[in-house]
């Protein structure tokens, strides 16, 4: 394997891992019936939050819980709309993703004043595995990254088994494909769908934490430009199951640092065309393969009787 | 005969919801800066100053809003049809890609034919850009909410792309293209101000649009299909054929709005051509209550709006994505209103105003 080979490879799973928790977060929430398009919204309000409170605390642990706090509180605002008055969650969520992009360029300007240098806050330190860090490749690659990578890791392999495997998860999924008929068997559409929101935000929300606390250590107005939107992306071309999801971010993640190294290196790609990728495959996908998976009351609300 | 009149007090109810939410919005604006310690006056002088202190300023909102008119129309037109089109950005970029294509390529045609010739480009892309969506929809059932958002975000790379590459200014200086020829651009309508000849294209393509929706059968069809689709599959509509009409209009007036925006105002082609008209154009259209007519003063609110944010921005200091949260809030409290306890209630409020009144509020229209 080539030498520049292996910074490469851990340079894709730094990129990719906001985008596998915003596309595992979406995922649980659509199994549910419920399509939040503010994905975007989410992470930024993370990711204010946890640059606020790192800032102030120099903890980035304190940072991370907040940024995840702030994320669950946006989605519950989210929930009170979608779930609690059964509004239109297309529209809520167009709505969400504005608010966020407002409500954080504001908050910033009042907090840390517009002076033009970049805010500095601390982050986490790569925390290399004892023994699997010695694999070769793998090694570096997977196993010498920092805490959020293993978490987005483990929690994706946690979802895709809760979902298969526990009841509450096949509950959701009953939600999220005939809540009439989920409802009739006892279960309660409304709880599993706030369940899944604030579940799927939390985690959502560790995407925000993450550009902050790892890949930038610093926070800009809108810095999540468009990852929210290749989240929604990645869902529909992993047909809505969580592995899969890892695999597509990982490829997105790969695109994405090839594309920096063949810059770095002066090759003339027309990296915007690059950056249009995981949309044209995402547009191509759904012309040729249509509405295989997709969970039958999505983005429908449910209104008891 | 077309009775105004009679039009307009039907749609007064409809329009009170409309600007009472975005009066709350502001409420709740001044409440939240009063509450950050802020001098919620000095905001609100600053805002309406900076929005409509003197003819300048006026005419610099009115600007603002011509594009938010057509991409608010587009929203109308999809939304009226049921589909859940949040492409009005893409479909913007596509008119204005394709226009200023056009119009740097015409090498000494009759002049006279470049402008009508930008146009019909700019639609037949906004157009395309739209049926994408509406095919996938319709041919293979997957919603449009997500092939638009991706639809939007693939025109702003291509446009990143030409005003870096193909369609960059011959001087190779900053990432924007030529300026089109004078032939290409649409006239003022006021010397020494901005405000240009799309103002009237706008209030012109309003109109039309409700003409169709509201006085010709198709309007009434394309209306059924979003209103209530089996019961129009039952009378014998093609819902497919409405869906699709309505999204190649949806392209199309979205489309014409970025051929304007660079005719009338910037003369060329950059990056952030659209701070997200598109979006922008949901609270527009929701505000209008999906009334082709009352897109205009929700636009003009909404172009007044952010030329205050900007004003804001220069005496406050405060971030103009200030606007962005006015927005949302609007959005937001529409969505309550529109909930059926909570409209209840505030009908019968209501009902002592209305029955004082000639014609009773209809639903629609």
């Amino acid at each position: 394997m080539p030498e520049f080979a292996v910074p490469l490879l851990a340079g894709a799973v730094t990129l990719a891992t906001p985008l596998v928790f915003a596309a595992v977060g979406e995922i649980i929430m659509e199994k549910s019936g419920v399509l939040n398009i503010a994905l975007e919204g989410t992470m930024l309000v993370a990711a204010l939050a946890a640059a606020f409170v790192t800032y102030f605390t120099a903890s980035p642990a304190a940072g991370l819980a907040a940024g995840v706090a702030a994320a669950v509180l946006f989605g519950l605002l989210f929930a009170l709309f979608a779930v609690g008055i059964q509004a239109d969650q297309i529209v809520t969520g167009t709505a969400m993703n504005i608010f966020a992009l407002g409500l954080t360029g504001v908050l910033y300007r009042s907090l840390f004043g517009f002076s033009g240098t970049r805010l500095a806050v601390a982050g986490f330190q790569p925390w290399p595995l004892p023994f699997l860090k010695d694999i070769p490749v793998i090694g570096t690659v997977f196993f010498s990254q920092n805490v959020l990578v293993y978490a987005a890791l483990v929690l994706t392999l946690l979802v895709a088994a809760a979902l298969k495997r526990t009841r509450t998860g096949l509950y959701l999924q009953a939600a999220g494909e005939n809540p009439q008929g989920a409802e009739v068997a006892g279960i309660s559409v409304y709880r599993l769908r706030l369940l899944a929101i604030m579940t799927g935000s939390a985690l959502c929300g560790l995407g925000g934490v993450f550009l902050v606390l790892v890949e930038g250590n610093t926070f800009v107005e809108g810095m999540t430009a468009g990852r929210g939107f290749i989240a929604l992306a990645i869902v529909i071309l992993a047909r809505w199951q969580p592995v899969r999801a890892l695999v597509v971010a990982l490829v997105f993640g790969l695109a994405s640092a090839l594309q920096f190294q063949a810059q770095a290196i002066g090759i003339d790609v027309p990296y915007q065309l690059f950056l249009a990728l995981p949309y044209v495959l995402t547009i191509l996908f759904a012309m040729l393969v249509g509405r295989a998976n997709v969970p039958a009351a999505l983005a429908k609300p449910y209104i008891k009787e | 005969m077309i009775d105004f009149r009679k039009a307009l007090l039907r749609a007064a109810p409809a329009l009170g919801r409309g600007a009472l939410s975005f009066v709350v919005a502001l409420a709740l604006v001044a409440l939240l800066t009063t509450w950050a310690g802020y001098d919620a006056g000095v905001l609100f002088h600053t805002l309406f100053a900076g929005a409509a202190g003197d003819g300048y300023r006026i005419s610099e909102s009115l600007l603002r809003s011509i594009p938010l008119v057509f991409t608010g129309l587009a929203v109308v037109v999809s939304f009226r049809a049921g589909l859940w089109n949040i492409g009005a950005d893409g479909q913007f970029l596509a008119g204005a890609m394709a226009g200023t294509f056009v119009a740097l390529h015409w090498n000494g045609m009759a002049q006279v034919l470049m402008l009508p010739a930008m146009f019909v480009a700019a639609w037949v892309a906004g157009a395309f850009w739209g049926w994408i969506a509406v095919w996938i929809r319709v041919r293979r059932e997957v919603n449009e909410v997500i092939t638009t958002i991706m639809l939007n975000l693939i025109a702003v790379q291509i446009l990143a792309w030409l005003v870096h590459g193909p369609l960059q200014e011959q001087a190779g200086a900053y990432p924007q293209s030529d300026a089109v020829p004078a032939a290409a651009r649409l006239p003022v309508l006021f010397a020494g101000l901005r405000l240009h000849a799309g103002a009237i294209i706008a209030v012109v393509a309003a109109l039309l649009l409700w003409l169709l929706l509201f006085r010709f059968a198709i309007g009434l069809r394309l209306r059924a299909v979003g209103h209530n689709p089996r019961a129009a599959r039952f009378a014998r509509v093609a819902l497919e054929r409405y869906r699709i009409l309505a999204m190649l209009l949806a392209g199309a007036l979205a489309a014409t709005g970025g051929i304007v925006e660079v005719s009338g105002v910037t003369g060329r082609l950059y990056e952030n051509l659209s701070p997200g008209y598109g979006f922008t154009a949901i609270a527009v259209a929701l505000i209008a209550r999906l009334h082709p007519i009352g897109v205009l003063p929700a636009a003009v609110l909404f172009g007044a709006l952010d030329t205050a944010a900007r004003a804001l921005e220069r005496d406050l200091g405060v971030s103009p994505v200030f606007a962005d949260i006015v927005q949302a809030q609007v959005i937001l409290i529409i969505i309550l209103l529109e909930t059926p306890a909570i409209r209840t209630r505030l009908q019968r409020a209501l009902a002592g105003v209305q029955a004082r009144m000639p014609f009773r509020g209809g639903e629609h229209a």
